[in-house]
């Protein structure tokens, strides 16, 4: 203690003990246990999401290594015909693939000019009023249910529009029908995460290009997209791995018959149509068709986790554009 | 050298003259350009209205009290959502007490208390990032494979299915408030601390109060995906046909998704319409649950 | 000066010198040659993570002074007023060497708890920061999170707000949002927020740099007054602020570390504030104040 502050003291107030009294740190305050329970608790709670990945990889392996024990991993992920449930079971993985890679590439094909041309609509030329209006009916739009979706590709898409109206010659089912639908369920998804990404461009960017003489499709094209082209990309890889995972859709309009799909009028099984319909199928745990669903299931997960990470990396490289 | 306006190595462009009668902005190529992007809107708002409309047109027949008042039934003329509409009720009103505490907790420990370069950390982070992205019909396959580890046999029960969809949207949820938290500036807190609180009252006081709209929003919105989601439940074997009304979380269910789903799939023309009604009642409480989401946002939501 | 209804002038001397003018003690407190210090650093560092923002400050803050910290944008005086309370606990990856004595006792030894120090020692900050509450609230908040023992919550809010000069101004308001006064008002609201917990210290960073001038000198006076109960410490840009309301004046400075390569800041130069602003004996010193550097 120096001896400067004993002769002056520090400005204490009465309801506080002297310095002089206390024997430990005058600075120990309260015991916080509390604070300390608070903490923790909050942890646990971060820690869930661990959890939760943990279980998820605990939950699709455990039933896969039963059902690899089985089939050999090589048949499952290149044999050409699926048919768990017959007689003379097959296994072969690659006509779900098919048609879930028919399906991802038809929403692609309507979701990313029309979510992007939308998103640039927004961020570029709409006054904040039109934006005002039109930012939440895109929000409505993300919301509805896929369920619904599903009810309108096969019962408007695929049963008015392409039998009725356009007589193609297609069945009561087709991966046409439910992956345009699935576009449009994506448009949101790519739109807003692309508008975000190009309103976070800053305005000076566009001042700069505009004093240079150009114009706004070209400030557009060539400076703001660019400098937003990390949401952009992210914003794609999303809408990616929503076609993949998506499942209402796909189990109500493309069909339930698991074979390779050469034209996209044909009926199809995707991936998650597969698992949707062989649950409803009550199987046992334990059996070949209980782990048939997990096997699958991993197979997707991975492929999502795959898209995720290659999204994740990208946004990270370029991020610091500006 | 020449005079200003000249050219040095021809490297100034001739002149053109300032009032030329164009516009740079309506040339061809920017104005296919508009067009383009005016189509995108209105192909894509133009396939919204279609969707509404259709449903509408198809489920006009079904709208009556019927639809609300009635169990399912094998003839479309006396089949009714009421056990779909109670046991969405359940199973979301479950979901949310399971899951919006949890996810604020998680995001108020990765926002307020987490050293960002703790490595525990930052794996939480990139992992609540995966999970987002995960399909829903995996989180059907894990909240299967947890009820069978703890030998539940018949597994369509509320609990279950509020399993798999509060952890489908807890990622969610921690993004949402995460966010929010990050909207409340850092000065608030410094202020507080300053005073001698302790970061648990400095959030608990300050930080988490000033979020609440944005954590609302973001629940709400989290919420409404849950009621619309379907897949998930389809795993646990929601698909079933329910003929009374849901009574507590061990209880046997079905929800609106599915009961459309199922009416979907029938091949009887007075099914679909069924479907078609129930899937306008379904997209009614959506937008409300929206409306009201996008209102406490523009309402209530702080501009520092 | 500005002469506030009921008060005498006279209790602070202002000594003129050559076209600021410079503080000096109240005519009953004589300034002693070296500072009575309640608040010292000894051979301080801080760091960001590897970068390393302040390095060997020593320094003493004298009980019942006014101790202004100068020098140029970036040379740490932030990061070592942030130091003085453990503010910086809160930035990830922040560190202090060296020992912050606060009446003897290290106020980053073990046994410490942070937030009894930052009770003990008290913050003003740059950008007036009320919180989201009634004028009242803003008081009692304080006093409330540490669970101080208060017979009149009323008495306390209307002591703070009275020695924060804000009393008559906001006495029939209390219930409205801090948010309806001006910046000025606001930043005495935050004083007086400061001085509900009754703390020993009070560090002020910039509290003026967002004010007007007029609401700069209210607030300059009420930091004389305050004086008689409390320790101030103030970083300022302002030199003619430091020479106002000072009694020593600490003036920093960076410099290119050769061995780490970071700009990190270092004390230059420590005085009573007349002299170093009359007779600095750096050049370093003498070229900031008279406008050459910075
Ligand atoms: N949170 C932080 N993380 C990393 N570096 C920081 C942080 N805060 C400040 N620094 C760095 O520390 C150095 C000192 O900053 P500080 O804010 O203390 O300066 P200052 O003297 O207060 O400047 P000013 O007069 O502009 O307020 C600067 O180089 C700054 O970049
Ligand atoms: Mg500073």
């Amino acid at each position: 203690m120096t001896t400067a502050v004993s002769a002056g003291g520090p400005a204490t107030t009465p309801d506080r003990p002297t310095p002089h009294t206390e024997p430990a740190s005058r600075f120990a305050g309260r015991p916080r246990y509390g604070e300390l329970v608070i903490r923790l608790l909050l942890r646990i709670a971060a820690a869930v999401t661990v959890v939760t990945t943990v279980g998820i990889l605990i939950a699709l392996a455990i039933p896969s290594i039963g059902f690899f024990a089985e089939v050999p991993v090589l048949e499952f992920l290149f044999g050409t015909r699926w048919a768990p449930r017959f007689a003379d079971a097959s296994f072969g993985v690659v006509p779900l693939v098919t048609a879930t890679a028919w399906t991802t590439l038809l929403a692609l094909l309507v979701a990313v000019p029309l979510g992007l041309g939308a998103a640039i609509f927004l961020a570029e030329y709409a006054s904040p009023r039109l934006r005002k209006v039109l930012k939440p009916i895109l929000e409505i739009l993300a919301g509805i249910p896929t369920v619904v979706y599903g009810f309108f590709a096969l019962q408007f898409m695929q049963t008015t529009v392409f039998r009725d109206w356009a007589n193609l010659p297609t069945g009561a089912f087709s991966v046409l029908a439910a992956g345009l639908v699935m576009g449009v369920m994506i448009v949101p998804t790519i739109a807003s995460i692309s508008e975000d990404s190009m309103s976070a461009v800053p305005q000076a960017m566009r001042q700069g290009s505009a004093a240079l003489g150009a114009n706004r499709m070209q400030t557009t094209l060539r400076v703001v997209f660019p400098a937003a082209l990390s949401g952009i990309v992210a914003a794609m890889v999303l809408g990616v791995s929503r076609a993949v995972g998506e499942t209402m859709i796909v189990a109500i309009a493309a069909g339930n018959q698991a074979r390779l799909v050469a034209n996209p009028l044909e009926a199809g099984q995707t991936m998650t149509g597969f698992i949707a319909n062989a649950a409803l199928g009550d199987s046992r745990v334990g059996s070949i068709e209980y782990d048939t669903l997990f096997a699958v299931g991993l197979l997707l997960f991975l492929i999502t986790l795959l898209i995720n990470f290659i999204s994740i990396r990208f946004v990270r490289r370029f991020r610091e554009a500006y | 050298m020449r005079t200003l306006g000249g050219t040095i190595d021809g490297a100034i462009r001739p002149e053109r003259p300032l009032a030329s009668g164009t516009n740079g902005e309506r040339r061809p190529a920017p104005l296919t350009f508009l067009v383009l992007l005016w189509l995108s809107l209105v192909v894509a708002f133009g396939v919204l209205v279609t969707l509404i409309v259709t449903i509408i047109i198809d489920g006009q027949g079904q709208f009556t009290g019927r639809l609300l008042s009635e169990y399912p039934a094998s003839s479309p003329d006396r089949a009714g959502a009421r056990p779909a509409i109670l046991g969405s009720a359940w199973v979301i009103a479950t979901t949310a007490i399971m899951t919006i505490p949890l996810g604020i907790a998680a995001a108020v420990h990765l926002e307020e208390f987490a050293d960002k370069r703790n490595w525990f950390n930052r794996m939480i982070e990139l992992n609540v990032q995966n999970l987002a992205a995960v399909p829903s019909i995996v989180y059907g396959l894990l909240a299967l494979a947890f009820l069978s580890l703890l030998g539940v046999r018949d597994k369509n029960i509320v609990i279950g299915g509020a399993l798999a969809l509060s952890l489908l949207i807890l990622p969610v949820i921690i993004i949402a408030t995460r966010e929010a938290l990050r909207a409340v500036p850092t000065e608030i807190r410094e202020g507080s601390l300053a005073l001698g609180a302790t970061q648990w009252q400095t959030t608990w006081r300050q930080t988490l109060p000033s979020a609440v709209p944005g954590i609302a929003t973001g629940s709400i919105l989290a919420l409404s995906r849950a009621l619309g989601e379907a897949a998930p439940l389809l795993v646990l074997g929601a698909l079933v046909f329910v003929s009374f009304d849901p009574s507590g979380i061990l209880s046997g269910y079905t929800t609106l998704p599915i009961q459309i789903f199922n009416w979907t799939g029938r091949p009887q023309e007075g099914f679909h319409q069924l479907a078609a009604a129930t899937s306008v009642l379904l997209l009614g409480v959506l937008v409300l649950m929206n409306g009201l989401a996008i209102y406490i946002r523009n309402r209530f939501q702080k501009r520092w | 000066m500005i002469d506030r209804a009921g008060e005498k002038i006279e209790s602070i001397v202002p000594h003129e010198g050559p076209g600021v003018r410079i503080n000096a003690r109240p005519a009953d407190g004589f300034l002693p040659d070296e500072p009575r210090g309640i608040l010292q650093c000894e051979n301080v560092d801080v760091y960001y993570g590897s970068f390393r923002a302040v390095t060997g400050v020593d320094l003493k803050f004298g009980l019942h002074e006014i101790t202004a910290l100068i020098g140029p944008s970036g040379c740490g005086k932030s990061t070592l007023l942030r130091s003085l309370n453990r503010m910086n606990d809160l930035v990830d990856g922040a560190r202090v060497e060296g020992r912050v004595l606060f009446d003897g006792e290290d106020i980053y030894g073990s046994k410490v708890d942070a937030i009894e120090v930052r009770r003990r020692i008290g913050m003003v900050f740059q950008k007036p920061n009320p919180f989201p509450k009634s004028i009242y609230d803003n008081i009692a908040y304080g006093p409330r999170v540490t669970g101080m023992r208060v017979d009149s919550m009323d008495d306390l809010v209307e002591e703070a707000l009275t020695k924060a000069a804000l009393w008559g101004e906001v006495k029939d308001k209390l219930k409205q949002s801090a948010y309806s006064l001006s910046g000025g008002q606001q930043q005495r609201l935050c004083i007086a927020r400061t001085i509900a917990v009754k703390p020993d210290v009070i560090l002020m960073d910039e509290p003026c740099s967002a004010l007007d001038p007029i609401a700069t000198v209210r607030i300059e006076d009420l930091m004389h007054e305050l004086r008689r109960e409390y320790t101030i410490v103030i970083v300022t840009h302002n030199m003619q602020q430091a020479a106002r309301v000072a009694d020593r004046t600490a003036f920093f400075t960076a410099f290119a570390d050769e061995g780490t390569g970071d700009r990190t800041g270092v004390l230059v130069e420590f005085g009573k504030t007349t002299q170093i602003f009359e007779h600095p004996t750096d050049q370093r010193t003498e070229d900031y104040i008279s406008g050459r550097f910075g």
